[in-house]
């Protein structure tokens, strides 16, 4: 049946699906065989939770991982109240063509668009000096909250736009209130697209180092407050391979450590994904 | 409120729950109902931006009496009836006039409670539109939005009303899982029981039986012969002989010039019998539509 035309044809698409495949995994799996092979010997609980010392040359990354959790934290707390009101507000209260949506939505495209460093500076101009925060935890969780809201909206916005309209019909047929509507019905409906939203925010927020340069600073203390200066794991890594001399080592374990966090998210968000639909089933 | 009177013993069907077993054409159709407008429409028309969906649509539905909308597709009936719960206000750029009377209370006038029309007025779409939420809670939605908290009462109106429709013995042992694991026709009877859980006085069913195999449409279509009389029915269907069956009146529609009209209106037996206009003696022998 096959003409050997087609059979060439055949293998020559295959060799280039496979050419494209090895192309793209080589580089993650070099990147990880070599985060391993000069990372993996140093980790251990040990250098989780104890101090940098030396400059971050010897010792761990406990108060580094506290800095970054507690900047996670801030950021998520305020993106995502404002990340779910704004998707509301795109998808329930306004109209595809209106000029309040329209605007909304072309500022975060270009937001969504704009370099971290950026972001970085407008968080040391408005927050930590125009507010006086300083260089703190409490600016850079700021500051990740505005970079991490472009993406937020969005997929939070597509969640709810993926619930058909005839829900929405049908319960204002049965005289639900449009508030109750979006409480009762579209809410409990979009919470998996809501929490992977969520998910990716967080990960490109625990990624980023040049929004946190200027914002949340380098301090590697334990920290006591909101208000302290905190350096997290990107910084750490940034600051021990750039401008640490025998700092690599401890650099590579770290960005280990913050791989292998970002594995775990994204994992995460795949596995609620899953677990939701399969949830929503038909068990039949 | 003579009509339910003089109405009670036609509910063949309303004691034991509707089975397939139980199904035959109603015969008697035109006795079901003392007349008594109950809702109507004056000048009815709608428009889609430009596009005139319907025009001038003039008609009266008799209280608790079935009545069918048959014709082609896209002449309008759909629009007809998201108008009579003004869900056509949530359709973009969907524009209604007229007068429309439920009662002789004009439910077009400015400040109207919504919530309460579409509480008296349920509607049930051609497509089963189950929330995606267990079978109780499905319930439940519509009963806690109108005031209802107490778990007893919740209970007993979920089992009236899952009765009502013949759901009950099918659902009671798994009231707590996902709607959407329901057959169609188990779904299309559990959207009519949620519409009908907040007691409505009319009921409007667009094409209910259109995605039902023929043995689901029976036991609907059963289910709304039984609603006779204690409900003002409009029922959408494509099927004439369906209509036939259970219909007391019939409106035809029809798009002419693009434009959608009510061609003719009148009880059952006469339309079926002898059509005053042309297209509907054409459209019920099948030579047009
Ligand atoms: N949301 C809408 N926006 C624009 N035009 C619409 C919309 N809904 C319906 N129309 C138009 O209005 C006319 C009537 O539509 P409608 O859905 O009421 O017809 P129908 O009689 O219910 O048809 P069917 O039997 O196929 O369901 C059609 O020409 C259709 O194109
Ligand atoms: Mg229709």
């Amino acid at each position: 049946m096959l003409s050997p035309s087609n059979t060439i044809g055949e293998t020559g698409a295959t060799l280039m699906v496979w050419t494209a495949v090895t192309l793209i995994a080589t580089p993650f799996l070099w990147l990880s065989g070599d985060l391993l092979w000069y990372g993996w010997h140093q980790l251990s609980i040990n250098f989780v939770v104890s101090v940098p010392q030396n400059a971050g040359r010897e010792g761990g990354i406990g108060p580094i991982l506290v800095s970054t959790g507690l900047i996670m934290t801030v950021c998520m707390a305020v993106a995502m109240p404002i990340g779910l009101g704004t998707a509301l507000f795109l998808s329930e209260y306004t109209q595809n063509d209106q000029v309040s949506g329209r605007l909304i939505r072309g500022s975060l495209d270009v937001l969504a668009g704009v370099p971290s460093i950026v972001f970085g500076l407008f968080g040391n101009a408005f927050f930590c000096q125009l507010l006086g925060l300083g260089f703190s935890i409490l600016s850079g969780g700021l500051t990740l909250a505005c970079m991490v809201l472009p993406i937020l909206i969005r997929t939070v916005e597509e969640s709810f736009r993926a619930i058909a309209q005839d829900q929405r019909l049908s319960a204002a047929a049965l005289g639900i209130s449009q508030r109750a509507t979006i409480q009762h019905i579209l809410l409990p409906a979009a919470i998996p697209g809501v929490l992977v939203g969520c998910i990716l925010g967080l990960g490109r927020a625990m990624a980023e180092t040049a929004a946190l340069i200027f914002t949340s600073g380098y301090v590697d203390r334990m920290p006591t407050s909101l208000m302290d200066s905190g350096r997290a794991l990107s910084i750490h890594i940034y600051d021990l391979a750039m401008n640490v001399a025998g700092g690599n080592s401890n650099a590579y374990t770290t960005a280990l450590v913050l791989i292998g966090l970002l594995l775990i998210i994204n994992l995460s968000a795949s596995w609620i994904t899953k677990k939701w639909t399969t949830l929503n089933q038909l068990p039949s | 409120m003579d009509d339910t009177q003089s109405t009670s013993e036609l509910r063949p069907t309303q004691e034991k729950a509707p089975g397939f077993q139980s199904w035959r054409p109603y015969q008697s159709a035109q006795q079901c109902c003392e007349p008594s407008t109950h809702f109507q429409a004056e000048n009815l028309s709608i428009v889609y931006r430009k596009h005139l969906a319907l025009q001038n649509v003039n008609l009266e539905i008799n209280k608790g009496c079935i009545t069918a909308l048959v014709g082609p597709s896209g002449c309008g009936k759909t629009s007809f009836l998201m108008s009579i719960n003004r869900l056509t206000d949530l359709i973009l750029g969907c524009q209604v006039s007229g007068r429309l009377l439920i009662n002789e209370t004009d439910i077009m006038a400015p400040f109207t409670d919504l919530l309460h029309l579409r509480r008296q007025v349920g509607m049930i779409f051609q497509k089963p539109t189950v929330f995606p939420f267990s079978i109780r809670k499905n319930l439940e939605i519509p009963l806690r939005e109108h005031g209802m908290c107490d778990h007893a009462t919740l209970a007993s109106s979920i089992e009236t009303s899952l009765q009502q429709v013949g759901l009950w013995d099918e659902v009671k042992d798994r009231l707590n899982q996902p709607a959407q694991g329901l057959s169609g026709g188990q779904q299309q009877r559990l959207c009519l029981a949620r519409a009908m859980v907040l007691s409505p006085e009319i009921l409007l069913l667009d094409e209910p039986c259109s995605a039902l195999d023929p043995i689901s449409s029976g036991i609907v279509e059963d289910l709304i012969v039984s609603l006779r009389g204690r409900y003002t029915v409009i029922i959408v269907t494509h099927n004439l002989a369906q209509a036939r069956r259970i219909a007391d009146y019939v409106a035809l529609f029809w798009a002419v010039d693009g434009i959608g009209q009510l061609i003719e209106h009148g009880p059952a037996h006469t339309i079926f019998q002898s059509p005053q206009h042309e297209l509907t003696s054409a459209y019920i022998s099948g030579t047009r539509g």
